[in-house]
């Protein structure tokens, strides 16, 4: 039997005999890898109940036409089976390029790119600043970092409630604005400015992450890169596009990677920013996958499944993009 | 110390003194600089503390308008929003559903993903690549696409409006979580304690329960931190799959007190101050080495 250390199993030696049969060669994976698979199996087990079976029940929903209103369902004593019916693709064709489908998902889709641009982007520059800011020799530095990382520590679902109060139509944002002889706009009523208010609140929460994961890569960027630079006479912003920048490089790949998938599928913040049903313009992809199964009657399963397809295809597809693309400029610390 | 070896360069040629411009060392700033970076500072932790502070200020003010005339809160602050929570809504029921769910989500994503991320830190095997790429996938789920289904199958189990279906969701979240942050700690291990656990005749098995887990206590607790913090803020499932409001959550509970007919801010606020004090001391705990983890685990495939 094979060490466990992939180290002493990582090499093939010498010349590779005939490749054996298809069960010749399960049977030695299985006798040469099975404490692997035994250990690994727990999550491939817990994951394939939990993830992988809601899965192609939700693929097959999408297929048909379920609503609450033909799903199986109990009423009382009653039992009820379920009726919908097998339609194809009908879901995806009606989202996509069905009539009014600009309003319903392309309208939503362009908002949550932007979105997920404009807050990443916020995230990243923001963070970004405050991190080289918290890494200069400075007092009270930790003092700093600790309230600084408030917005991480506190619920989010907490914070949100408490930016709804500040945002309302005379909560203290406006008083302030007021007394400053500032328009007031109406954050939570108006959809620019509940657009204007989404991104900023999750700007507001997402820094520190940024801001936390960007010091500790600014911290491991060798000294003496940039005294050498200082010798060769580099001037503050040379060496902060020369030397910083490319330090960071591995730490940002995954940060951006990270910030665009949560922030795509940001729910928490748009949901209870606005409530119920107050603001179908400001909703991002997911809330309105949601606002279609849970939050309307009759609840349409079908196309909120349908949704969630839609979405975990474009995480999928820009993902291995990504990937792809930090591969070729060899970025990833792989 | 980098400074040490400028003032050498600098001082040994010219002992006399030097113009007083160019005196300056590298890393230290002019008065003009401090002030900027203070000040700097000083404006982003305002921002980033002023809405939690707003929350505990409000909590104080007795009345549901008061949010609308801050200034009169000071003058009339009392702790009855507090002890009103405590005594007449279901706060201490919200307490104990958010207990249970979150341990058990904690218990099992923890327990279930330590021997893979062990796996996985230390083994190839055919496989491994599709695994690490289903287990980063995982965490990317936009909760659209397993709730429709997952609302389904559970209604058809009888398990809707039980415990039993949250902490199963938060475990698609939390299992594959735990095991990148956990292979992330593995990998600090060195190998020569498995070599001399095997060499000294221990079975794969032994040596990870035996040697890698007693050692990899501080990586289990920043994982199970982290499930529990994650389970406490879940929003969404908890929303949809809780229906009898002795069994919410805090994430649901504190929606109740916002309906579209009637807001009672205050009595949000102090419940809000109550959740957000024991989950901020967790998470200030364990901060550090969260960050680590993260980017660590997510880099390094």
């Amino acid at each position: 039997m094979t060490v466990a250390i992939d180290r002493a199993t990582g090499k093939r030696r010498g010349d590779r005999a005939p490749r054996p049969g298809l069960g010749q060669r399960v049977r030695n994976g299985l006798q040469k890898y099975w404490y692997a698979y035994a250990m690994i199996a727990p999550v491939v087990v817990v994951l394939g109940v939990l993830v992988g079976y809601p899965l192609v029940r939700g693929f097959y929903l999408t297929l048909t036409d379920a609503n609450s209103l033909n799903s199986a369902r109990t009423i009382g004593v009653n039992h009820i089976d379920a009726t919908y019916k097998f339609i194809g693709l009908d879901n995806y064709r009606d989202i996509l390029f069905g009539p009014t489908a600009y309003d319903r998902f392309w309208s939503h889709f362009l908002w949550t790119v932007f979105w997920t641009v404009a807050c990443v982007a916020l995230h990243y520059t923001i963070g970004l600043g405050l991190a080289l800011m918290l890494n200069q020799k400075l007092r009270g530095r930790t003092a700093y970092r600790l309230l600084l990382v408030l917005p991480w520590a506190v619920p989010t679902f907490v914070t949100v409630f408490s930016w709804r109060i500040m945002l309302a139509d005379s909560g203290v944002l406006n008083q302030i604005l007021g007394a400053l002889h500032l328009p007031q706009p109406e954050w939570l009523e108006d959809t620019f400015w509940q657009r204007f208010a989404a991104i900023m609140v999750n700007t507001w929460c997402g820094v520190p992450f940024m801001m936390l994961s960007l010091l500790g890569g600014l911290q491991s960027i060798d000294s003496s890169l940039y005294e050498a630079a200082e010798m060769d006479g580099a001037s503050a912003w040379q060496r902060f596009r020369h030397v910083t920048l490319p330090g960071l490089r591995s730490v940002s790949s995954t940060v951006v990677l990270l910030g665009i998938i949560w922030t795509f599928n940001q729910f928490v913040i748009i949901f209870l920013l606005f409530g119920k049903n107050s603001a179908p313009d400001a909703q991002i992809l997911v809330t309105w996958a949601y606002t279609l199964g849970f939050g309307q009657q009759p609840r349409d399963f079908a196309q909120s499944a349908a949704y969630g397809v839609l979405l975990l295809s474009i995480l999928t597809v820009f993902t291995s993009f990504y990937f792809r693309w930090l591969k070729r400029n060899d970025q990833l610390a792989v | 110390m980098s400074t040490t070896t400028l003032d050498k360069t600098e001082t040994a040629p010219a002992p006399a003194p030097a113009p007083r411009r160019r005196g300056r060392r590298r890393g230290e700033r002019g008065p003009l600089g401090v002030a900027l970076l203070h000040g700097g500072l000083v404006v982003a932790s305002l921002i980033a503390l002023a809405p939690v502070a707003w929350l505990c200020y409000l909590s104080l003010g007795p009345d549901k308008e008061d949010y609308l005339h801050p200034r009169g809160i000071a003058g009339k602050a009392t702790f009855s929003n507090f002890s009103f929570v405590l005594e007449n809504t279901a706060f201490l029921d919200w307490f104990k559903s958010t207990m249970i769910v979150a341990l058990g989500t904690t218990l099992i994503g923890v327990l279930v993903a330590a021997t893979t991320g062990y796996a996985v830190s230390r083994m190839r095997f055919p496989g491994y690549k599709q695994l690490m790429w289903v287990l980063l996938l995982t965490q990317a789920f936009p909760i659209a696409i397993l709730i429709v289904p997952m609302y389904e199958i559970f209604s058809e189990l009888g398990l809707i409006d039980t415990y039993w279906a949250l902490i199963l969701i938060n475990c698609t979240t939390a299992v594959p979580y735990s095991a990148w942050l956990l292979k992330g700690y593995f990998d600090t291990i060195p190998f020569e304690i498995d070599e001399a656990g095997r060499v000294d005749g221990l079975s794969p098995f032994g040596t990870f329960f035996r040697l890698i887990l007693p050692l990899a206590r501080p990586g289990l607790a920043v994982a199970a931190f982290y499930n529990f913090i994650t389970a406490v803020g879940e929003v969404a499932f908890a929303t949809t799959f809780l229906l009898d409001d002795s069994k919410y959550t805090f994430a649901v509970g504190l929606q109740t007190f916002v309906s579209e007919h009637d807001a009672q801010w205050n009595y949000m606020a102090a419940t809000a101050v109550l959740i957000a004090i024991p989950v901020t001391v967790f998470f200030y705990l364990v901060q550090k080495n969260l960050v680590t983890g993260l980017t660590a685990g997510g880099t390094k495939g």
